[in-house]
């Protein structure tokens, strides 16, 4: 192995990494959308009036939430289809999609919980002497209240989902760190394709969260709700 | 499909791989806090270059995933710096931790910024210096408000050590990996067993984070 910097090198890997970029950036969307789809049902969840069911799956999410994203990973893409009845095969992106968007949905989850739990008492009250069905009550009056303030809490999860994506490498989704790993094979050069995929993250990422602060900021005025940026604190547990 | 045999075969392969994933837990859970302090005070710091400095290390190490610095850490730090870390451990253990070093600094510079201005206020007032200030007054109140959040970073530095595999050292999931290529149709009682292994070192972390929730809870009045 060389031991230097080579920029030949580096302009040589820099096209080849890139190819990987739409990949890397279609996976984040769709594992995001999943997790935020997907995050609705654990919030519902903890509403399930019938005991043993609740504490059941809720254990089920505590087990999702405490293992290694990287495992529940290779469980579905290597161990799947080979369940009986229920398994099938899933090629990488789709395992990628299920199994990063099925780990996230828990803290996304989280995240509608504490909007939720925002809204005033009041509110719930006024919707029941409305005499409103459960069904307005939640899209009507609980829903329109509890999101808007989440916004911000669900960008970071954005950004979080962004920077979790190259796991998706080792079960073989084609994405920029897939991509450096290959042309470090080829040419026996690692230093500079991984660079090259440490400065794309960081390009990426942080004018991505300086916009997410800034949006926190202007949520947190046009709500002016102290409970929102405490939230938002204690929900900044989950990035990883 | 998952017999009690199988299981019998699977457990005591799985073992072995625990102490690696404890030992860089540990390590990298000092390490981390270690680098989250320096790095919180270096940010609140009056020196500018410092500031600055520590400033660009929380960027750099928040903005890139913690996959990708694994891997520099691994291939490009030899090269680059003629660093020889010594061993994939210190490689796995220094990235986990910088990266996580980083997100926790922020916990500990918001900590003490939000400490009531007041209470520093009162402390000029009794003439203590500005090392006083800080030691008496300041950081015991901040430590509390930190205590739920680095609870919550416990169990996502337990979940990154998965990732230790990926460069070759030999944790839980390198074991299950091993297993699953010698005998695929294995795959889902190893995997399970695997994620069962995490779950029960992850047990007594979800019952530290709670236990720390409830002592920063503990006399304060609700905000």
């Amino acid at each position: 192995m060389n031991n230097n910097w080579s920029w030949d090198i580096f302009f040589d890997a820099f096209p080849k990494v890139l190819e990987g970029l739409g990949i890397t950036l279609g996976l984040t969307i769709a594992c995001y959308l999943f997790a935020l789809i997907f995050g609705f049902i654990w919030t519902f969840v903890k509403r399930i009036p019938i005991t043993p069911i609740r504490w059941v799956l809720l254990w089920i999410m505590e087990f999702i939430r405490s293992t290694p994203p990287l495992v529940q990973l290779f469980f579905l893409y290597y161990a799947w289809p080979i369940v009986p009845y229920i398994g099938v095969t899933l090629d990488p992106f789709t395992s990628a999609v299920l199994g990063l968007g099925i780990h996230y949905s828990t803290y996304i989850g989280e995240v509608y919980r504490s909007g939720i739990d925002s809204v005033d008492r009041g509110q719930w009250e006024a919707a029941r002497a409305l005499n409103f069905s459960t069904g307005q009550k939640w899209t009507k009056v609980i829903l329109p209240q509890a999101i808007p303030p989440t916004i911000p809490m669900l960008g970071n999860y954005l950004i979080i989902m962004f920077k979790e994506v190259p796991l998706a490498s080792t079960v073989g989704v084609s994405g920029i760190l897939f991509m450096a790993d290959e042309f470090g094979s080829q040419h026996w050069k690692y230093l500079e394709p991984i660079t090259i995929v440490a400065i794309l993250f960081l390009v990426l990422s942080y004018p991505s969260a300086i916009l997410i602060s800034k949006l926190e900021k202007k949520m947190n005025r046009r709500f002016n709700k102290k409970a929102t940026s405490k939230q938002i604190q204690e929900n900044k547990g989950a990035v990883s | 499909m998952i017999t009690i045999n199988a299981i019998a075969d699977i457990f005591p392969v799985l073992m072995k791989g625990v102490e690696i994933t404890v030992t860089v837990l540990l390590a990298s859970i000092v390490l981390g806090y270690f680098i989250a302090f320096i790095a919180g005070f270096g940010r609140l710091s009056n020196n500018v270059i410092l500031r600055k400095f520590t400033g660009f290390y929380v960027e750099v190490f928040r903005g890139t995933s913690l996959i990708v610095q694994l891997f520099w850490f691994y291939y490009a730090l030899p090269i680059l710096f003629g660093i020889e870390i010594g061993s994939d451990f210190w490689a796995g253990v220094l990235a986990i931790s910088l990266n996580y070093g980083a997100y926790m600094s922020e916990i500990v510079r918001g900590s003490i910024q939000s400490v009531a201005k007041g209470q520093s206020e009162a402390a000029t007032a009794l003439n203590m210096s500005r090392f006083q200030r800080m030691r008496l007054v300041i950081f015991p109140q901040a430590v509390r408000m930190m205590l739920p959040e680095f609870g919550n970073y416990l169990i996502l530095m337990l979940k990154s050590t998965s990732l230790v595999s990926l460069i070759g050292m030999t944790d839980i999931l390198y074991y299950g990996d091993i297993l699953r290529s010698s005998n695929l149709s294995q795959a889902p009682t190893v995997y399970l067993l695997v994620l069962v292994f995490y779950f029960i070192l992850a047990l007594p972390l979800i019952w530290l984070t709670k236990k720390m929730e409830s002592i920063s809870k503990k006399g304060v009045a609700s905000q």
